[in-house]
């Protein structure tokens, strides 16, 4: 990176490295995003099931696209964050980064475990098949297991007393190489799943679903920022319980 | 379509897995944080 660059960029970044700041900023957000998520979400989903027009070829079960598709992003979305995190993690030794991506990694396992649950849903009755092993669903198969092997990495990491660890962050960094797998997969191989309706600035997508899917996309957002807020909010709490525990012992040991 | 299935057995399997997962993750995630804050602040009461 460029020496201007990365002037404009520390202040920025270390703005909010002091927990204190981070925190007053996380109260006042943490609730707004999860209820203005919960809302949007709800009134995206209640139009998708009962008022979005069947399409012509697959009818209802084109429903599904309401969760299928923001899960499948956030999915991705979660681990591209969990990657940035690390990079900042161990680059500029940012102290709330590793926090953030482990606080990230749970709700990416759950909308990418929804994404695989909701896709054979569809599949059953589209394609006649709840699983195929090609290269869509393989790989994002593959990203659930990556985050549950960093979930399992960040967990042993923290009872181990070693919150500091830096094997969660390069892991981070290195499952990242799975993002562009799964979004090119569909191009690369042949494969059941379509390949994407939407790109930079186009859509193949009839202007109904469209906005369905863009409402239902800002609403699961949404959540997903309040419940990393949440549970980063979490995190800090118990490290600053812990560390405070340890030095009424250490001043307990010394009288 | 195949084999005559009703769909929308799978639309409501869909959307009652996602609104569950999601609701769960949502109550799980703030009483967790909750349940951290409350401890954080008794251990500055003692």
């Amino acid at each position: 990176m460029p020496k201007g660059a990365d002037h404009r960029l520390t202040p920025f970044m270390h703005g909010y490295a002091n927990p204190a700041r981070f925190l007053r900023l996380a109260r006042t957000l943490t609730a707004p995003l999860l209820v203005a998520g919960i809302v949007i979400a709800t009134l995206a989903l209640a139009w998708g099931l009962f008022d979005a027009p069947a399409e012509q070829l697959q009818g209802d079960s084109v429903r599904i696209l309401f969760i299928h598709v923001p899960a499948a992003w956030l999915g991705m979305g979660a681990w591209t964050g969990i990657a940035v995190a690390s990079l900042t993690e161990l680059v500029w030794r940012h102290p709330l980064a590793g926090i953030a991506a482990r606080a990230i990694a749970l709700p990416g396992a759950v909308f990418a475990a929804l994404c695989l649950i909701t896709g054979s849903l569809w599949g059953r009755p589209a394609w006649g098949t709840w699983w195929v092993w090609d290269g869509r669903l393989t790989s994002m198969l593959v990203l659930l297991f990556l985050y549950l092997a960093y979930i399992a990495l960040a967990d042993a990491a923290t009872r181990d007393g070693n919150d500091q660890s830096r094997i969660p962050a390069i892991f981070g960094l290195v499952g990242a190489v799975n993002i562009p797998i799964i979004h090119y997969s569909v191009l690369w191989w042949n494969s059941l799943h379509q390949p994407p309706s939407i790109t930079m600035g186009k859509s193949a997508m009839a202007a109904p679903f469209l906005l369905g899917l863009l409402a239902a996309t800002i609403g699961f957002s949404l959540i997903f920022g309040g419940v990393v807020l949440a549970r980063m909010r979490a995190i800090l709490a118990n490290q600053q319980a812990e560390a405070r525990l340890r030095r009424r012992a250490m001043e307990a040991v010394d009288a | 379509m195949h084999e005559g299935l009703n769909q929308w057995t799978f639309v409501f399997a869909a959307y009652a897995i996602g609104v569950s997962a999601t609701g769960a993750l949502v109550a799980w995630s703030w009483m967790a944080m909750r349940r951290a804050e409350a401890r954080r602040e008794r251990s500055r009461e003692r």
